[in-house]
């Protein structure tokens, strides 16, 4: 059956060759050949940038284990920058965001970004979501020189200015959050036996680099990570339970907060619960401890996140006379009323407002350095409820948060917010500056 | 041929040459390689760095998916774990990569080599097996494997994997593209292991796999040492899903658990069913694909604004489904199957 024959290893290298060429033919080559423009003139500054459009794109998981709750942010950003189209646009650019799913796969990713990249001409890479997914791709975003800009994934390591230039964080990143919630507890629970669940990769290593700051060694009796890829977390929930924990801090996504939940109610063990941002979201949880649990009695979901700690980095619904969250209802209603508001959509959409008060103050025929430079000399605080940490030496996002508790499927805070670094002895202070408010026009000023 | 040459003198000189060249397996097939070469340098070059890359990629799965094609065409044993061993090669790849810093041609060497070292293992029990219990001993062999990446997370990177990020080499230029050194590399591996399989299986071993795979007790009775080829198969397949593995690593920029994923191992079984069973050419149109339909199909679907919601995220995958079995039931030999016999219906007319 096998063909050596030459004949057929001919018809082989053929055949690649008509494939090979059918793809070229399909190929869509445009590049921006702008021609240097006055001061006034919209021009094709950069790949991406036409006269009246700017093309962003991203990776995101809409299908696949990720996809419950993320799946809402790419479409939330969008929501905002059809806001910003509709009002003016960025100089009078019209924003095109083009998203992709990778249904968080790293291969898919590198697959995805090359195809942003090198085929639809980009401009930058927009809130790729997930941390093993953008590692996978971050260097040879990097090695396009194109910008990086707002990771979604708060893992320290897009802070590297030096070996990561292009590339920034956005969001509090694990060790800063992982500090605050530590001595929140170290503080609220002297004495308690603490346990340890995260996540084995760098989200829940740095979560937990961060505790470990702030808490004695002493004090934490059992520390139990899991394995995103084997839901069966019965095992380390035993051992939580049998070194005695009182309090269990959790740095997990949305899926393995329900089933830690869960699990623990199935071993009728009731620890104080505290979660770490990302894997909080109430109306997110709610949803999957219904799912999980099969119970479709109303309010089921929410009497199970009642009294979990978590904390916030950017205003909660709760909060409902701020003026984010107030701008924020108006789009949620007017662009994305197909979703819940829920953290997720919260998310998306002040990420996107970052991105566009990046964009303005890159100029108005930007090249794509001229976004980086603008970015490595610093944004004023807006949309986060503590200031970005934003230089050329220092590619982290927000730098703080408050503690809060959630109850009756909402996020309420109960402490001021605190600011720290991401080295152990840095100190952790409570910021007394308020939080500005957001432009009444929705959109920041060039 | 002879007959063109007009001058009398001349024809014997000529005619032992082509009949030197219809003897030689090897040279012919050297020669048939260089002129793929040729073909793949010319079409790199005309292609946009995004199609380079997509021809890197398609390179590397034809390496894996031709080891697994004479696996099951020829030896008659099935495996549904070679993305296992594409495992192995892309972890051992990327660390001699990271820790030792070898040139890229040894660290492939080594990765081949190591790859099946493991597949000779595997087929030690793997001769004792056949029909389902193999299929289901490599099966476990996929499932399990990815693990071992969290086992020992210091070592392997857990569950982010290790980064494996080439660089094109100096000579080339600083502004030379990436995606055309990657596509490079991997087609020049790919025609490599298919002169390589294809004197193999010309071969004295292809002649037993063969006799092996259509009655094993009258090959048995032949002489042959039906446990020593079986096991052979399995190197070679492992050893070329190991490179496989490599070269995916490389224009991928990583390895990670995800990466290696049980899908992966029926993507490969896939891509040699519908390329046809026992083909080297049916490797690379089954590789073709299952590279490029998929993402062919999320264009049209974002195109079309159907990717950008949730709920028809879905379609393209839903889309390849109906491709896969439209291809199945037109071509039930698979690809190049069904081309050869369109090839001699033609023919015979």
């Amino acid at each position: 059956m096998i063909r050596s024959h030459p004949a057929r290893l001919a018809a082989a290298v053929a055949g690649v060759a008509a494939l090979s060429l059918v793809a070229a033919a399909c190929s869509s080559s445009s590049s921006g050949g702008g021609k240097p423009g006055g001061s006034g003139v919209l021009t094709a500054s950069a790949p991406g940038i036409t006269a009246t459009t700017i093309t962003i794109g991203s990776h995101q998981p809409l299908t696949g284990i990720a996809a419950p709750g993320y799946d809402e942010i790419a479409p939330a950003s969008n929501a905002y920058f059809q806001y910003v189209n509709a009002h003016g646009g960025i100089y009078g650019r019209k924003i095109i965001y083009k998203y992709l799913n990778d249904e968080y796969n790293p291969a898919m990713t590198s697959t995805v970004v090359h195809q942003l990249i090198l085929q639809d001409n980009v401009y930058a890479i927009f809130n790729g979501l997930g941390t093993p997914t953008h590692l996978a791709v971050a260097p040879f975003i990097n090695s396009e020189h194109v910008p990086d800009v707002f990771v979604a994934s708060g893992c320290e390591c897009w802070n590297a200015p030096s070996t990561l230039p292009d590339t920034f964080g956005w969001q509090l990143d694990y060790i800063r959050e992982g500090k605050i919630l530590g001595k929140y507890i170290e503080q609220h629970f002297k004495g308690k036996k603490i346990g340890y669940f995260y996540q084995d990769d760098e989200f829940g290593q740095d979560g937990v680099k961060g505790l470990s700051y702030e808490i004695p060694k002493s004090q934490v009796v059992s520390s139990q990570s899991y394995d995103p890829t084997n839901i069966k977390i019965a095992p380390q929930v035993a051992a939580l339970k049998a070194a005695g924990a009182q309090v269990v801090i959790s740095f997990s996504v949305p899926a393995f907060t329900a089933l830690l939940k869960l699990t623990m109610l199935g071993l009728k063990y009731n620890p104080q619960l505290a979660v770490s941002d990302v894997g909080s979201d109430p109306i997110t949880l709610a949803g999957l401890l219904a799912e999980f649990a099969k119970n479709k009695t109303a309010g089921f979901g929410n009497s199970l996140t009642n009294g979990i700690i978590t904390d916030g980095y950017l205003p909660s619904t709760y909060e409902t006379t701020n003026s984010w969250i107030q701008l924020w209802q108006k789009i949620h209603t007017q662009y994305l009323s197909r979703y819940q508001l829920d953290g997720n959509v919260l998310y998306g959409l002040a990420v996107a407002y970052t991105f566009v008060q990046a964009m303005f103050k890159a100029g108005k025929n930007p090249t794509r350095q001229d976004l980086v430079n603008a970015i490595n000399g610093g944004l004023p605080q807006a949309v986060g409820v503590a200031p970005f940490a934003y230089s050329a030496t220092d590619h982290n996002g927000i730098v703080g948060a408050y503690l809060g508790v959630i109850r009756n499927g909402e996020l309420v805070p109960t402490t001021p917010v605190f600011v720290t670094n991401d080295t152990p002895t840095g100190a952790i202070t409570t910021l007394n500056a308020a939080q500005p408010s957001a432009p009444a026009s929705g959109i920041p000023s060039p | 041929m002879a007959s063109d040459v007009s001058e009398q003198i001349e024809v014997p000189a000529a005619q032992r040459r082509l009949a030197w060249l219809s003897r030689s397996t090897l040279a012919r097939h050297v020669l048939l390689a260089a002129g793929g070469a040729v073909v793949l340098y010319l079409i790199s070059v005309g292609l946009d760095p995004y199609r380079d890359y997509l021809m890197a990629q398609v390179a590397a799965m034809v390496v894996a998916v031709a080891g697994l094609t004479v696996l099951i065409g020829l030896s008659g044993q099935i495996s549904i774990g070679n993305g296992a061993f594409m495992a192995v090669g892309g972890y051992t790849g990327a660390l001699i990569f990271m820790h030792l810093h070898w040139p890229l041609g040894l660290i492939l060497v080594v990765a081949a080599v190591v790859a099946a070292a493991v597949g000779a293992v595997f087929g030690l029990a793997a001769a004792r097996l056949r029909g389902p219990y193999l299929a289901g001993a490599t099966l476990m062999f996929a499932v399990a494997l990815p693990f071992l990446a969290n086992q020992f997370s210091g070592v392997l990177g857990g569950d982010q994997g290790l980064g494996f990020f080439i660089t094109s080499p100096a000579f080339l230029g600083v502004n030379f593209s990436l995606q055309r050194w990657q596509a490079w590399v991997n087609c020049g591996v790919g025609l490599v292991v298919f002169v390589l399989l294809a004197n193999l299986t010309a071969s004295k071993v292809g002649r037993s796999w063969r006799a092996i795979r259509d009655d094993e007790i009258a090959a048995a009775l032949a002489g042959l040492n039906v446990a020593g080829y079986k096991i052979l198969a399995f190197i070679v397949s492992a050893a070329c899903a190991g490179l496989g593995g490599v070269l995916l690593a490389i224009y991928d920029g990583t390895v990670s658990p995800s990466l290696f994923t049980f899908g992966l191992s029926i993507q490969l079984l896939t891509a040699a069913v519908l390329g046809g069973l026992g083909s080297l050419a049916g490797a690379i149109w089954g590789a073709a694909l299952l590279v490029i339909v998929p993402i062919y199909l999320q264009d049209v679907a974002v195109s079309h604004g159907f990717a950008s919601q949730a709920t028809s995220a879905a379609i393209p995958t839903l889309a390849y489904g109906v491709v896969l079995i439209v291809v199945m039931l037109a071509f039930p030999r698979g690809i190049q199957g069904g081309l050869s016999r369109l090839v001699k219906k033609k023919g015979s007319l």
